[in-house]
């Protein structure tokens, strides 16, 4: 039926505002992935073993609790630990930029997407990063 | 990361979920390394009691489908959810949100969810979806469920081979059921009126039971659909509706007819992938410049009628060669 990148985009911890996940949501569903929606509030731990499950290409985390120097890494940590280490992992919401530094420098996160992304910019980057892991 | 069939094929037996999910991909991808693992899944499957769960939109199949499960681990039994969602053909992209009506199931290594975008491949979807249930039945899943959108030949035809076919409505849907009459109605075995705290439920109920008790009476002893009523929200009826799957396969097994519904699934298995081949290897041999494009020619030109077409098409389409 031929291959179509997966992304799992998830809200992480007791944050309420899907907003902005959903747009993203929108705008990779419009560029011809397949997008799959975790909903509010969920642990660590159920959402590696979701993206275990439905073997996604891309883990994409809204965080706007301010809590994500706590959870990511954790994530991150257990994705490795299940062998996921080819997925994709990207971050947005509210992360400044000096975390978002390291996030990506020790964590594993491939890129954050602040406030103001253009969609365009996400869809390119995963576009882009995949045709490097495919080829 | 390319992964081994022959490894895949021992991690999934020895029940890593990843490999399961690896797997699924595969299928779902067309991927040539899936049809080396699969024969060698089929005779490890075969188990399962496989539930097909249909209805229009909004209807409440992925809470009814979570309530189910939840009740199937409570008595220690293990699930598998495949959900089918429509997937764009403007964009081929899709939005698969129904794990967001399952979170009571999240984090339960005993209960698989996998999301699938229909595709939109002439018969891909059928042939896709019954390998990802032989899959996870082979992975030693006790209940199987199925969940499709009931709109759509292929999505309809998803479920109706499940060993046991639900079909979800709920009241106030008055075409609802000029709907269910229009094609559904002959697969149910259950029908479910969900959100049945709302008013007009009583009339949807009993326009349901008057509808099955309409229909041509089959033999002797031939099973008549119950009509349940849930608010799956609350688990209210689940129980009720977990009961009315289990006299229904206890039915399968007591009147010999399961044996006859394994039958028809495995031929329409059969049927379903030898026609992909057939469609895409016709497909194929019609493009532009491809070996029987000039029969459309001859057609275009009136030498050449359909039906004497097809004769041609088909003498030139080896079927060995689909093998």
């Amino acid at each position: 039926m031929g291959r179509k990148v997966r992304v799992f985009l998830c809200k992480p911890g007791l944050d309420g505002h899907d907003r902005g996940v959903l747009i993203v949501g929108q705008a990779l569903r419009d560029a011809g992935m397949e997008v799959i929606y975790s909903g509010l509030k969920q642990t660590p731990e159920n959402l590696v073993e979701a993206a275990i499950q439905e073997d996604v290409d891309v883990l994409g985390l809204s965080m706007l609790s301010g809590a994500h120097m706590a959870l990511i890494p954790r994530i991150t940590g257990m994705l490795d630990e299940r062998g996921a280490v080819d997925m994709m992992v990207l971050a947005g919401g509210v992360i400044p930029p000096q975390d978002a530094e390291v996030l990506v420098r020790d964590h594993g996160v491939a890129r954050v997407f602040g406030p103001g992304t253009d969609t365009r910019d996400i869809v390119a980057f995963i576009e882009e990063r995949r045709g490097t892991i495919e080829g | 990361m390319k992964a081994d069939p022959d490894d895949l094929y021992d991690q999934l037996l020895a029940g890593d979920r990843r490999a399961a999910a690896r797997l699924i991909s595969m299928v779902e991808n067309g991927d040539d390394g899936a049809r080396q693992v699969l024969p060698r899944l089929h005779r490890h499957s075969g188990n399962a009691h496989i539930i097909g769960l249909t209805g229009s939109p909004g209807g409440g199949k992925s809470t009814l489908a979570c309530g189910l499960a939840q009740r199937y681990r409570e008595q220690g039994k293990t699930v598998g959810i495949i959900c089918v969602d429509p997937t764009s053909p403007f964009t081929g992209g899709a939005l698969l949100g129904d794990r967001v009506r399952m979170q009571e199931l999240s984090g339960d290594p005993e209960v698989f969810i996998r999301s699938m975008g229909s595709r939109g491949a002439l018969g891909g979807l059928s042939v896709a979806t019954n390998d990802v249930i032989n899959i996870l039945d082979a992975f030693g899943k006790d209940y199987i469920i199925v969940e499709t959108v009931g709109a759509g030949q292929v999505e309809i035809e998803v479920v109706k081979y499940a060993h046991t076919c639900i079909v979800v409505t709920m009241p106030g849907a008055g075409d609802e059921i000029q709907a269910i009459k229009a094609g559904i109605l002959e697969i149910a075995d259950i029908f479910v009126v969900n959100k049945a705290d709302r008013e007009g439920s009583m009339r949807t109920q009993a326009d349901l039971e008057m509808m099955v008790d309409t229909k041509p009476a089959g033999p002797e002893g031939a099973w008549r659909p119950p009509v349940i009523a849930t608010v799956a929200l609350e688990g209210e009826g689940i129980a009720e509706l977990a009961d009315g799957i289990e006299n229904h396969r206890q039915f399968l097994v007591d009147s010999g007819l399961l044996t006859r519904k394994i039958v028809q699934r495995m031929k329409a298995e059969l049927l379903g992938i030898l026609s992909l081949r057939v469609s895409q290897a016709a497909g194929d041999a019609l493009k532009d410049g491809g070996e029987a494009y000039g029969l459309v020619e001859r057609m275009v030109s009136r030498d050449l009628d359909p039906h004497s077409a097809a004769d041609e098409l088909a003498r030139i389409l080896d079927l060995d060669e689909l093998a």
